[in-house]
């Protein structure tokens, strides 16, 4: 099996034409078999390599499976290639296990919805093409991948193609993400041009043999950086994701929570050497990340819709992954990237199975009391808001606990740590604090929707209610995969070691031992305030805390109800002005030319027909055009 | 020259009896059907390309090949053209077909005139001499603005006629200029004569006056931002099967001629106009596509976005390299290869009772026909430059090469721009899978069925497997781009 790595993306892959060109006629159950037959095969073939890896390499060596020279010229070229290495088996076992929980999951979900073979189809081609992103050798076969989960993260947020919303929000997503891609991109022509190669081990190499200018190093962190703020929705480039909850649920619980998005984190850990060699890209990183992690906790304080609330709390989890290989512990930004796929994967899934039961309401202002009515959603929904939320010893407390106190004791930028950590631990209050209030909003106090909606309210069906169960389940043990050392054997970072070798001397990042236990009882007693406050404010309260709220700082509210502005921002500021530069453009050498023939045209249409050949007015002013061209080019020569 | 020297242009010369025979062959007989004359003419560029691979393998040193008073190579990098060429025609006239099924017009003066236009291009493609490059180009530009306004009762495309023919022998007149100026400061019109002399002169106003305007004229050919006005205009209002012809063979004519006469003519004073260039190169690619953004009409909309393909084309040849002779070669192929199939989507709609001309045109296109949605996305994808199809390949040389030769202000302009073409090739690819369709059923005529899978095979396979592809390109590049050396850092 490893040196047939490449039928692990093969097996989705062919899902996908099978679907894609039978699928419609074939019928459903034809659709349902070779979707879960795509997603569960890439899984097991996964686990298989992965035995077989562990049987032949003990010491995170990396596996390359060479399938063919995709191109060379000169002395630069890149292969077909893929690779497994520690970090490509932690993202490769959580892509597709979670990713067929969620086939599963799809199949009871989406059974009512007319485009379901269309949907399966995207859905396995996302499998396919994560796959290359993750075992791809090199950047540049890493971007073949990155490209395909970006387009059918936009056919799929464009699934409900009935609702306009839905396909400007597609748009949005990929015209955003292009602009991250711009940076890919020149981050890789440069890597050939200085590095020469974008073989990551060649690279990692290049790099680490000196001689290349520092200020290209940053160049091309900051700029794979840009990359990875586009697929990650980092400040300033996440407006897309909470747009693209217009897509089917468990789409946002697949792609936007657990596996796409976290593509950037993967990136940057996987480039730890580049990065590790340029502080000032790394101090960007953290910075951005903690900033986003604040930012957009705080929006999530003050959003009414179920799957707002989540997409808003995924950027700013988002934020605390970058966070952590920002300040130089990559382990432990992976560490949470595995936590949050579940725990975040679990709250989309639980959402999707509530908005199924509330016939398609997404507003919690209009839901309450489900409680009891459908309690297997309502219990995987409070587990994995504890997880997030960071209680002990939940998955989600051991991995945000361990990028906070990296962030504290990072030695690359030991004030400015200080202060992400300050950021974070900031945001984390916050998160525990708007999850309780989407738990309590949902699930206590009164039925607030209509009386149809809570005639209808019912548990969903075994293939929804089965993943949820799993992913609950290791939303609580997941953690104990990396355990602080004062406490235990954090094997995750032992897994990872071999990837980050040691530049100029520094290793992985060492946190003293008290600064540990000081950082896990903040981070427990934060959580628990956030929660407490919660409690306080929607318990049994209903609705009234946010009404009251409204009424004493009208304006808060309603910045952050509206996101801080920043989609108006960006409209004003990038998208009317290039629409209008287009536009000029296009009237000055087109509009302007042809009203002018257009009235030429008028006037010499009163003589008839046979004139309208003299209508050159248009020509002329071509000729013109093209010998102010020569001039331009004679002043150009001087 | 000897007369043995004639053997080489078999391909050319049974072009142009063909063509004649195209012409007369209508008035001999009785009047036949569209259907035989598109064989005819099918059957005619086959032979015509045997007879180019056949004449290329006799040539046993392409060194010595350069035929009747040095007016005439036939090298690898002219076979490479021609090939291409006579492959695009063909594509055209397939395209053509349904066409004519039920016009007042007749197919065979049409399909002479389209082997007139490509006897041209072979010309061009194996010119090294002004003269015999500028004949070339003028018996296809002729040709060209005929074609353009073969719909002669419709009133867009007479009009579209007219202005192209207008402005065409404007840009030519300025050619020949630039030509005579360059003739009167290094004696010759030969090309490897020039760059004899002019590896001895120093830069004069005169010649460098010639180069430009000779730059000028062949930046109108290739529609190049600021000589691009008359593309959108021409290209709408052509009868869309020669808007596909000139937008890719016409244009892959002109780069070739514009590659070879600076590679092996003007290198020496690359210093000198490659600045130029780089402002055509940049002013095309944000022209281009900056205003495609806002077009519905699809023909306008393709149209600026070839003018934004010819500034990254001219990113090969400003930096001056092997590997930017690669990269227009390879572009070359995979820019026609997208191109021509997405005319030939734009015809299949055209077909029936809508004309296939707006964007909306296209949607819910997926639900009707996944084969030719599945082949548009892949065609725009490779036009955006988006990996694994072709035109990633393309743009990768072609930007690398930039950024070797010390371009890299220029690379960079031209991935921005690249991202901003997404921006609209994506209003296609949403109208067609994001939109509710109409109900109308689409051609099924085998013919251009036949051209999108062709297409769609090329974007595919060079897209995956470009090897073959570069192995053939690079014995194709060396032999023009041997001797030319990119001055370091000509760019900064």
């Amino acid at each position: 099996m490893l040196n047939t790595l490449w039928l692990i993306p093969i097996v989705p892959f062919a899902g996908f034409l099978l679907n894609g060109f039978f699928g419609k006629r074939a019928g459903k159950s034809f659709v349902t078999a070779v979707a879960l037959a795509g997603s569960l095969g890439a899984a097991l073939l996964g686990t298989w390599a992965v035995i077989e890896y562990n049987a032949h390499y003990h010491h995170g060596e990396r596996h390359l499976n060479v399938v063919y020279n995709w191109f060379t010229s000169g002395n630069i070229g890149a292969d077909i290639a893929f690779q497994l290495d520690p970090l490509s088996i932690i993202m490769l076992m959580v892509v597709t296990w979670v990713g067929f929980l969620i086939h599963l999951y799809s199949v009871g979900y989406m059974s009512h919805e007319e485009g379901y073979w269309r949907y399966f189809a995207y859905l396995n081609l996302f499998m396919a093409m994560m796959l290359i992103l993750i075992l791809g050798s090199s950047y540049l076969f890493m971007f073949v991948g990155w490209e395909g989960v970006g387009l059918c993260s936009y056919l799929l947020i464009g699934f409900y193609y009935d609702k306009d919303f839905a396909a400007a929000a597609g748009k949005k997503a990929f015209i955003v993400n292009r602009i991250g891609d711009f940076g890919f991109l020149v981050a890789m022509f440069l890597m050939f041009a200085y590095l020469g190669s974008v073989d990551f081990m060649k690279v990692q190499q290049a790099a680490m043999a000196g001689g290349v200018d520092s200020a290209i190093i940053t160049a091309i962190c900051l700029l794979l950086f840009l990359g990875a703020t586009g697929k990650s929705a980092q400040i300033p480039l996440y407006v897309w994701l909470p747009d693209a909850m217009a897509g089917p649920t468990p789409v946002s619980a697949l792609i936007h929570a657990a596996t796409m998005v976290t593509a950037g984190v993967y990136m940057v850990a996987r480039s730890n050497v580049l990065y590790r060699l340029s502080p000032i890209a790394m101090m960007v990183v953290a910075l951005i990340g903690a900033a986003t992690a604040l930012f957009a906790a705080t929006i999530g304080l003050r959003q009414n819709d179920i799957k707002k609330v989540l997409a808003y709390s995924t950027v700013s989890q988002l934020g605390f992954m970058f966070m952590g290989v920002g300040v130089g512990a990559f382990a432990a930004g992976v560490f949470h990237l595995v936590t949050h796929a579940f725990f975040k994967a679990c709250l989309f899934l639980g959402s999707g199975s509530v908005i199924h039961a509330m016939s398609g309401e997404q507003d919690i202002r209009r839901m309450g009391g489900l409680w009891k009515k459908i309690p297997i959603t309502a219990w995987t929904f409070l587990i994995a808001t504890i997880a997030i939320a960071g209680f002990p010893p939940f998955a989600g407390f051991f991995s945000k606990d361990e990028i906070l106190a990296s962030a504290w004791s990072t030695h690359f930028f030991p004030g400015v740590g200080k202060l992400v950590y300050v950021l974070g631990t900031i945001a984390a209050f916050f998160t525990a604090f708007y999850m309780f209030r989407l738990f309590y909003l949902t699930f206590f106090g009164k039925f607030r929707g209509t009386h149809e909606q809570e005639h209808h309210v019912h548990e969903s069906p075994a293939t929804m209610t089965v993943p949820l169960i799993i992913l609950a389940f290791l939303s609580i043990v997941g953690g104990f995969i990396g355990l602080p050392h004062v406490i235990g054997h954090n094997w995750l970072a032992e897994w990872m070691h071999p990837l980050i070798p040691d530049v100029e001397g520094h290793g992985p990042l060492h946190i003293a031992g008290v600064v540990e236990w000081t950082v896990m009882i903040v981070s427990a007693l934060v959580a628990l305030a956030g929660f407490l406050l919660a409690r306080s404010l929607y318990r049994g309260r209903e609705l009234a805390a946010d009404e009251s709220f409204e009424r004493r700082s009208p304006a808060v509210a309603r910045t952050l109800e509206n996101k801080y502005y920043v989609d108006e921002f960006y409209g004003a500021a990038v998208v009317r002005p290039l629409a209008a530069s287009s536009r000029f453009l296009w009237k000055v050498i087109d509009a302007i030319i042809d009203g002018i023939a257009a009235m030429l045209g008028f006037i010499v249409r009163g003589f008839g027909d046979l004139l309208r050949f003299f209508q050159t007015g248009n020509v002329r002013n071509y000729a013109l055009m093209f010998f102010l061209g020569v001039v331009v080019f004679l002043f150009l020569l001087v | 020259m000897t007369s043995g020297d004639i053997v080489f242009l078999v391909p050319e010369i049974i072009l142009t009896i063909g063509a004649c025979a195209l012409l007369v062959f209508p008035v001999l007989g009785k009047r036949a059907a569209a259907q035989s004359a598109k064989w005819m003419m099918i059957g005619l560029l086959a032979i015509t390309a045997i007879a180019v691979i056949v004449s290329s393998h006799t040539v046993t040193d392409f060194a010595q090949s350069r035929l009747f008073a040095t007016m005439f190579a036939v090298d690898s990098f002219s076979v490479f053209f021609k090939l291409i060429f006579i492959a695009a025609v063909a594509m055209v006239t397939l395209m053509s077909e349904d066409y004519f099924r039920d016009s007042r017009y007749s197919p065979w003066e049409y399909y002479s005139l389209l082997a007139f236009a490509l006897c041209g291009m072979l010309f061009m493609a194996s010119g090294i001499h002004l003269i015999s490059i500028y004949v070339g180009l003028e018996l296809m530009s002729l040709s060209s603005y005929i074609l353009a306004g073969y719909y002669k009762s419709e009133q867009k495309s007479t009009e579209a006629a007219m202005k192209y023919f207008v402005l065409g022998t404007v840009s030519s007149a300025i050619l020949l200029y630039g030509m005579s100026l360059i003739y009167g400061v290094c004696g010759s019109l030969n090309l490897i004569a020039i760059d004899r002399a002019m590896s001895t002169l120093i830069t004069n106003d005169a010649l460098m006056l010639g180069i430009l305007l000779l730059a000028a004229g062949l930046c109108f050919k290739i529609a190049a931002a600021p000589f691009h006005v008359w593309t959108p205009d021409v290209y709408e209002g052509a009868p869309t099967p020669i808007t596909a012809f000139l937008s890719t063979a016409s244009k892959a004519a002109a780069i070739a001629i514009f590659a070879r006469i600076f590679y092996v003519g003007l290198q020496h004073f690359q210093l000198d106009w490659s600045f130029v260039l780089a402002t055509v190169a940049a002013l095309s690619m944000i022209v281009g596509n900056l205003a495609a953004i806002t077009q519905d009409n699809i023909k306008r909309m393709l149209a600026y976005s070839s003018i934004g393909h010819a500034g990254y084309l001219l990113l090969g040849i400003i930096s001056m390299s092997e590997m930017g002779m690669r990269g227009v070669l390879v572009y070359t192929v995979v820019y026609l290869a997208a191109t021509l199939g997405i005319w030939a989507a734009v015809l299949m709609l055209q077909q029936h009772e809508y004309a296939g001309e707006q964007v909306e045109d296209f949607q819910g296109l997926h639900t009707r026909s996944p084969f030719w949605a599945f082949a548009m996305v892949m065609f725009l994808l490779s036009l955006g430059g988006i990996p694994p199809t072709a035109g990633f390949i393309g743009k990768y040389y072609l930007f690398a090469a930039a950024i070797q030769s010390g371009f890299g202000w220029l690379a960079i302009i031209a991935v921005l721009m690249s991202a901003v073409s997404m921006f609209y090739y994506l209003r296609i690819v949403v109208a067609m899978y994001l939109r509710e369709g109409k109900d109308a059923q689409v051609s099924t005529a085998g013919s251009l069925r036949f051209v999108g899978a062709a297409c769609l095979a090329i974007t595919l396979f060079f897209g995956i497997l470009p090897t073959p592809l570069i192995r053939q390109v690079e014995t194709s590049a060396r032999w023009v781009a041997a001797r030319a050396v990119a001055v370091p850092n000509a760019g900064r």
